[in-house]
């Protein structure tokens, strides 16, 4: 249990995979203009992520070694369909604010790169945990990016205005330069905190 | 004139790497060096031309007539995987230069979702025109080359500049993409289709 809890807690921290792993790059810039959009579509591909590992893991033995890659392709294709119609039919307004990032969860390299990496080698209950912290980890880390760069160009949080109106707005960060921008700043700021850190202990 | 518009817009104005964020992954990762660049680019070109056409017809000629839509994801991934593997062996057998060059970037394209993006894009755009669909793929290809092209070169100097340890690798290569991406602003409004 106590091996399980640090494979979750790895995925958000030490291997995040936008900030440590800088994978899956795409969905991040594209549509993190708002936190909201940014949550939505870290819990979507949380869940493809969690399902497909899963179902990975208990057919990993009837997979043959040379064809593993485009059965793992159809086993995420599958969930990402799953997904998309649940968003289209109970979230439509956001489906439509992320647009083709939905069906594109299919070639995030995160998924495959877990399937690949982890879900085939080990038990359920350790990569349910893995597939859990990684996902969330990708979740907060498009929250975050998406924190900075709504209040920055719209000057609201949560879609609430928390910036005077005097104060004029950066468009620039709503644009797609903002993503690329806020990202390596923060992915500075993760380093920095980790240098910090592991100073510290040391 | 219309498929000149086309093909302009998905080149420069819509670019798909520093305007709808797509492709990131290779661009970031296999622009170090600008021949290996090329290679990247002519194979996605390849595989983006190939694929929006049969996509389009499989997608108009079999899945809407059969009310199968809901299946397009699962269809244009394989149809792509597939694709790749042939375009693969057929290189590998009549082209062994150029199949070398490519090397690894061609099963890297399956994953590529400027390439899948492509082709959901030419769905919701130009159902009713294959033509229109491919002359799409093409564009946003040579944009995806211009862009990584252009990047790798910048990347060839940067190697020789002293910069801040923090930000060596991904910020650096963010920043420079950020001020592209700034650059490529300049085409907005260009062409509105």
């Amino acid at each position: 249990m106590v091996k399980a809890l640090r494979q979750f807690k790895k995925g958000i921290l030490d291997e995040n995979p936008i900030f440590s792993q800088a994978i899956a790059l795409c969905p991040v810039l594209a549509v993190t203009t708002s936190i909201v959009n940014g949550i939505g579509l870290g819990l979507a591909t949380l869940a493809v992520l969690l399902a497909s590992t899963l179902v990975v893991c208990f057919i990993r033995h009837f997979i043959p070694a040379q064809v593993r890659i485009p059965c793992f392709i159809v086993v995420s294709a599958t969930f990402t369909t799953v997904v998309s119609l649940l968003m289209e039919a109970f979230f439509p307004a956001l489906n439509d604010a992320l647009g083709i990032f939905i069906p594109l969860i299919v070639v995030n390299c995160l998924i495959l790169a877990r399937m690949e990496a982890f879900a085939a080698k080990n038990p359920p209950l350790a990569v349910a945990f893995d597939s859990l912290g990684m996902g969330l980890g990708f979740t907060l880390a498009l929250a975050a990016i998406g924190a900075v760069r709504e209040l920055m160009g719209f000057g609201t949080v949560f879609g609430l205005a928390v910036i005077p109106e005097a104060i004029p707005r950066n468009i620039l960060m709503i644009l797609p330069p903002g993503g690329f921008f806020v990202l390596a700043f923060l992915i500075v700021a993760a380093r920095a905190v980790r240098a910090r850190v592991g100073k510290g202990e040391a | 004139m219309e498929m000149i518009l086309v093909f302009i817009s998905a080149a420069l104005v819509n670019n798909f790497v520093l305007s709808r964020s797509l492709g990131i992954c290779p661009f970031i990762g296999v622009s170090k060096r600008m021949d290996t660049s090329l290679g990247m680019g002519l194979a996605v070109t390849v595989v983006m031309g190939l694929a929006s056409a049969i996509t389009h017809g499989v997608y108009n000629f079999v899945l809407v007539p059969l009310g199968l839509t809901f299946l397009h994801i699962i269809t244009f991934v394989l149809i792509t995987a597939c694709l790749v593997q042939v375009v693969e062996m057929y290189l590998k057998k009549n082209s062994p230069g150029l199949y070398k060059a490519l090397g690894i970037f061609l099963p890297l394209i399956t994953t590529n979702c400027a390439v899948l993006g492509a082709l959901l894009l030419n769905i919701e755009l130009f159902a009713g025109s294959m033509l229109l669909a491919v002359i799409h793929a093409l564009g946003a290809a040579a944009g995806f080359t211009l862009a990584l092209v252009l990047f790798s070169g910048i990347r060839e100097r940067l190697r020789y500049s002293p910069v801040p340890k923090i930000l060596e690798g991904v910020p650096l290569a963010m920043l420079v993409a950020g001020l592209m991406s700034i650059a490529f602003l300049g085409f907005t409004g260009m062409i509105t289709l």
